[in-house]
C-alpha cells in the first residue's frame, strides 16, 4: 500500500486519537504545572450601625473579587513549578517515612494519594491471578460439556461480564449492605452480627470479589475461543505418546493460549489500574480511594462550584506514571512480538 | 471445531469440574436474578431476612389481592413516569449509538490501513494506540475540562475569520460550547474506544486474504473502492463483534457522562448513583435497584441475541491479535 493512500486511511482515527487523547495529555501536564485562580483585592470596607448616640462605624479589610467591565470575576492563572506535585507527593513526610522515624510510614498511608496508590496496586496485582486462574478453569471445563449445555454456560458467564460496572458493584452491594440476604446468611454461620460496610478491609474484599466476577468471564470467553483454534491432532498425537492429562495441560494447551494469557492480563492490569466504579458502587470513598477516583474527585465541583484542576492533572500525570511503570514488562512484549512480525 | 479433546474425564474429575461449572453457574447469575426479585416486590418482603419471602413476595401479594406470587410496578412507575427516566434513557441511546457509528467506521479505515501496511510508521502508531489505551479515563477528562468550558471563546477567532468564518456561521451562529452537551462526550469516548477498536478490527483485516483487494484494484476499484466494495461485505462478523465492544464501553460508561454532561443530558449510568445517595428509606432503595434492571435489561438482550457472534468472533479475531 502506498503512503499516500496508507495517510489516507488512518487521518480520520488518527485526528480523533490525537485531538481527544494525545492534545488533553499535553494540556494534563501544562495544567498540572499552573493554577487557574479567582483575582481577590483587599479592601476596606466601613460598616455602620446605628447606636445610641450617633452610629458605631467599623472598618475592616476584606477580600473581594476582582470583577472586570461586564462585572465577570476575573481569574488569573500563574505558573506554580512541581506545588501540586508536593501537595499530592508530600515528599518531607516521604523521606521521614523512608528513614523510619516512628509512625511517619502510618501518617504517609493516611495521605489521599499513597492511600489510593496502595489501594489501587492491591487490587490490580490481586484479582490477576484470580482472573487469569477462573478464566482458565471455565474455558476448560466448559470445554468438556456436551454442545447443548455449552450455550447456557456461556449467556450466564457472559451476563457478570456485558453488565454495567457500577450497576454490578450495586447488585453484589445490595447482597451484602445491612441486612442483606447474603449479610444475614453469613451472620447465621457465623453466630455473630455481622456488619461489611463498617470497616475498611471488607469493603475492600468485597470490591475485590466483584471485580473478579466481573472480569473473569472475559478471560473465559477469550480462552474458551483460543482452545476451540487448538489443532486437535497435537492432542490425539501426546495422548498416544502416552501424555498424562496434566502433561497435555502444560505442554500443548498453555503454550498454545500463551499469547492469550499475555492479551488478558495486559489488558486486565489496564482496566483494574483505571479502579473507579467500585468506589462509586460501594460508596467506599470514606474508606478506600483509587487514583482514578482521586482525579475524578479533585475535578468534581465543591461546594463553592470550583474544581481543583491543577492538583486533578497532578494526580493525572502522576497515575500515567504508575500505569507505565507496571505495564512496561508487558508493552515491551508485546512491541517484540509485533516487531518480529512486521 | 475442538472440544472433544478432553473427553473422557474419569468419574473424580467429571463430578468435580460438574460441581465447579454448577456453583459458577449459580454465583454468575444470582446477583443480577436477586435484584430483578427485589425489584417488584414491595420494602416489606423484599428486604426481608428471610430468603423466601424475597423470591415469593407474601405480603405484596396479600396487599396487592390476588395470585400466589407478589408482584408489584410501583417502583418502575416511579422511575419511569414519575421521574421520567425515559430522558436519560433517550440521552443514552443518542451517545452509545453516535459512538458506535463513529468509532467503528472510522475504526475500519485505519484498522484496514494499518493491516495492508508494513511500514514502519503502521508499526509505531499501532504501539501509540496501544499506550493510549492505557490512560485512565479521568487523565483525559481531566484534560478536557477547562478547555470544553471555555470552548466557546477558544474557538470564536475562528468565527471571527474572513470566509471559513461564514462557512461556519452557516452551520451554527455561534461557536458550540462543548461542555455539557452530547456531542463533546460522544467524541471523548469515541477517541477512548479507538485503540481498542483498531486493534480489534486489524486482526479481522488480517484474515482476510490480501489478493482479494489484489484483484479488485486490478479490476479498476480505486483503493477505497476495493475497501469498500469488496473487504467490507465479507468483515460482517468482524464489524458486529467491534461494534459490541464499542456498545459496551459506551452504554456503561460513568466517569467521561458524570463529568462532562450537565443534567439536562444526562446518561442513564450516572443518574442512578443519585438514587443510591439518596437512600434514606427503603422505597428510594428499591427504586435505585428498578433504575438498575431497567439498565441491565438492554445488556441482557444484547448476550441473548449476539451471545454465538461474540464467542464467533473473538475465535476469528482478536484472538489472534
Amino acid at each position: 500500500m502506498k503512503t499516500r493512500t496508507f495517510l489516507g486511511f488512518v487521518a480520520p482515527s488518527m485526528a480523533v486519537m490525537l485531538l481527544f487523547i494525545a492534545l488533553p495529555l499535553v494540556s494534563v501536564l501544562w495544567q498540572s504545572l499552573h493554577n487557574t485562580q479567582r483575582v481577590f483585592r483587599e479592601q476596606s470596607v466601613e460598616s455602620c450601625s446605628p447606636s445610641f448616640i450617633g452610629q458605631t462605624c467599623v472598618t475592616e479589610k476584606r477580600m473581594q473579587p476582582v470583577l472586570d467591565a461586564e462585572g465577570r470575576p476575573v481569574s488569573e492563572t500563574r505558573f506554580i513549578g512541581l506545588e501540586s506535585y508536593r501537595l499530592l507527593l508530600a515528599p518531607e513526610l516521604l523521606s521521614k517515612a523512608v528513614r523510619g522515624v516512628s509512625g511517619a510510614f502510618d501518617e504517609l498511608m493516611r495521605q489521599d494519594f499513597y492511600r489510593a496508590l496502595r489501594f489501587t496496586l492491591t487490587f490490580a496485582l490481586v484479582t490477576l491471578p484470580f482472573v487469569l486462574l477462573i478464566g482458565l478453569g471455565l474455558a476448560l471445563g466448559v470445554d468438556t460439556l456436551a454442545k447443548i449445555w455449552r450455550g447456557p454456560m456461556i449467556f450466564v458467564s457472559l451476563l457478570p461480564y456485558v453488565i454495567t460496572p457500577v450497576v454490578g458493584a450495586l447488585s453484589i452491594r445490595w447482597l451484602f449492605i445491612g441486612d442483606g440476604i447474603l449479610t444475614a446468611g453469613l451472620s447465621a454461620l457465623a453466630g455473630t452480627k455481622l456488619s461489611l460496610f463498617a470497616q475498611g478491609w471488607t469493603i475492600e474484599l468485597l470490591m475485590i470479589l466483584y471485580r473478579i466476577w466481573h472480569i473473569a468471564p472475559f478471560a473465559f470467553v477469550v480462552f474458551y475461543a483460543g482452545l476451540q483454534t487448538l489443532d486437535r491432532s497435537q492432542i490425539e498425537a501426546a495422548v498416544i505418546d502416552g501424555a498424562t492429562r496434566a502433561q497435555r495441560l502444560r505442554y500443548v494447551v498453555l503454550p498454545h493460549l500463551m499469547p492469550l494469557i499475555v492479551f488478558v492480563a495486559l489488558i486486565h492490569l489496564m482496566d483494574s489500574y483505571r479502579v473507579f466504579e467500585e468506589i462509586i458502587g460501594f460508596s467506599a470513598q470514606a474508606h478506600r480511594i483509587s487514583l482514578q477516583w482521586l482525579t475524578f474527585h479533585y475535578l468534581t465541583p465543591d461546594h463553592t462550584g470550583n474544581r481543583a484542576v491543577s492538583r486533578a492533572s497532578a494526580s493525572a500525570i502522576l497515575t500515567i506514571i504508575g500505569v507505565a511503570i507496571l505495564l512496561l514488562p508487558l508493552v515491551i512484549r508485546t512491541w517484540r512480538d509485533r516487531a518480529r512480525e512486521a | 471445531m475442538g472440544g472433544s479433546h478432553d473427553r473422557g474425564l474419569g468419574p473424580g474429575l467429571w463430578l468435580v469440574t460438574r460441581t465447579l461449572l454448577a456453583i459458577w453457574f449459580v454465583v454468575a447469575a444470582f446477583p443480577l436474578f436477586w435484584m430483578a426479585a427485589m425489584s417488584i416486590r414491595l420494602p416489606i418482603d423484599a428486604f426481608s431476612s428471610n430468603p423466601l419471602r424475597v423470591l415469593l413476595g407474601p405480603e405484596t401479594a396479600r396487599l396487592g389481592g390476588g395470585g400466589p406470587i407478589g408482584f408489584t410496578g410501583d417502583h418502575y412507575k416511579a422511575v419511569w413516569i414519575d421521574n421520567a427516566f425515559h430522558r436519560q434513557f433517550v440521552n443514552s441511546m443518542i451517545v452509545t449509538f453516535s459512538v458506535v457509528t463513529i468509532s467503528v467506521s472510522i475504526g475500519a479505515l485505519a484498522a484496514y490501513g494499518l493491516a495492508r501496511s508494513k511500514s514502519r510508521l503502521a508499526f509505531w502508531l499501532l504501539m501509540t494506540a496501544l499506550i493510549f489505551r492505557a490512560m485512565p479515563h479521568s487523565v483525559l477528562v481531566a484534560g478536557y475540562l477547562p478547555v470544553f468550558a471555555n470552548s466557546r471563546e477558544w474557538l470564536q477567532p475562528l468565527w471571527d475569520m474572513p470566509g471559513l468564518g461564514a462557512l461556519l456561521r452557516l452551520m451554527a451562529a455561534e461557536p458550540p460550547t462543548l461542555y455539557g452537551k452530547p456531542f463533546g462526550v460522544i467524541m471523548v469516548l469515541v477517541a477512548i474506544n479507538q485503540p481498542f477498536t483498531i486493534w480489534m478490527l486489524r486482526s479481522f483485516f488480517m484474515n482476510i486474504p490480501a489478493e482479494l483487494d489484489e484483484a479488485a484494484q486490478i479490476d479498476g476499484c480505486t483503493p477505497f473502492g476495493a475497501f469498500w466494495r469488496v473487504i467490507l461485505p465479507v468483515m460482517g462478523p468482524g464489524v458486529l463483534t467491534t461494534a459490541l465492544f464499542s456498545f459496551l464501553l459506551a452504554y456503561n460508561d460513568y466517569l467521561v457522562a458524570a463529568l462532562l454532561l450537565d443534567a439536562q443530558s444526562q446518561t442513564m449510568v450516572p443518574t442512578i448513583s443519585q438514587y443510591v445517595n439518596s437512600e434514606n428509606n427503603l422505597t428510594d432503595q428499591l427504586r435505585a435497584i428498578a433504575a438498575a434492571v431497567s439498565i441491565t435489561a438492554p445488556l441482557f438482550l444484547l448476550v441473548l441475541v449476539f451471545q454465538k457472534r461474540i464467542v464467533a468472533g473473538l475465535t476469528l479475531g482478536a484472538v489472534k491479535g
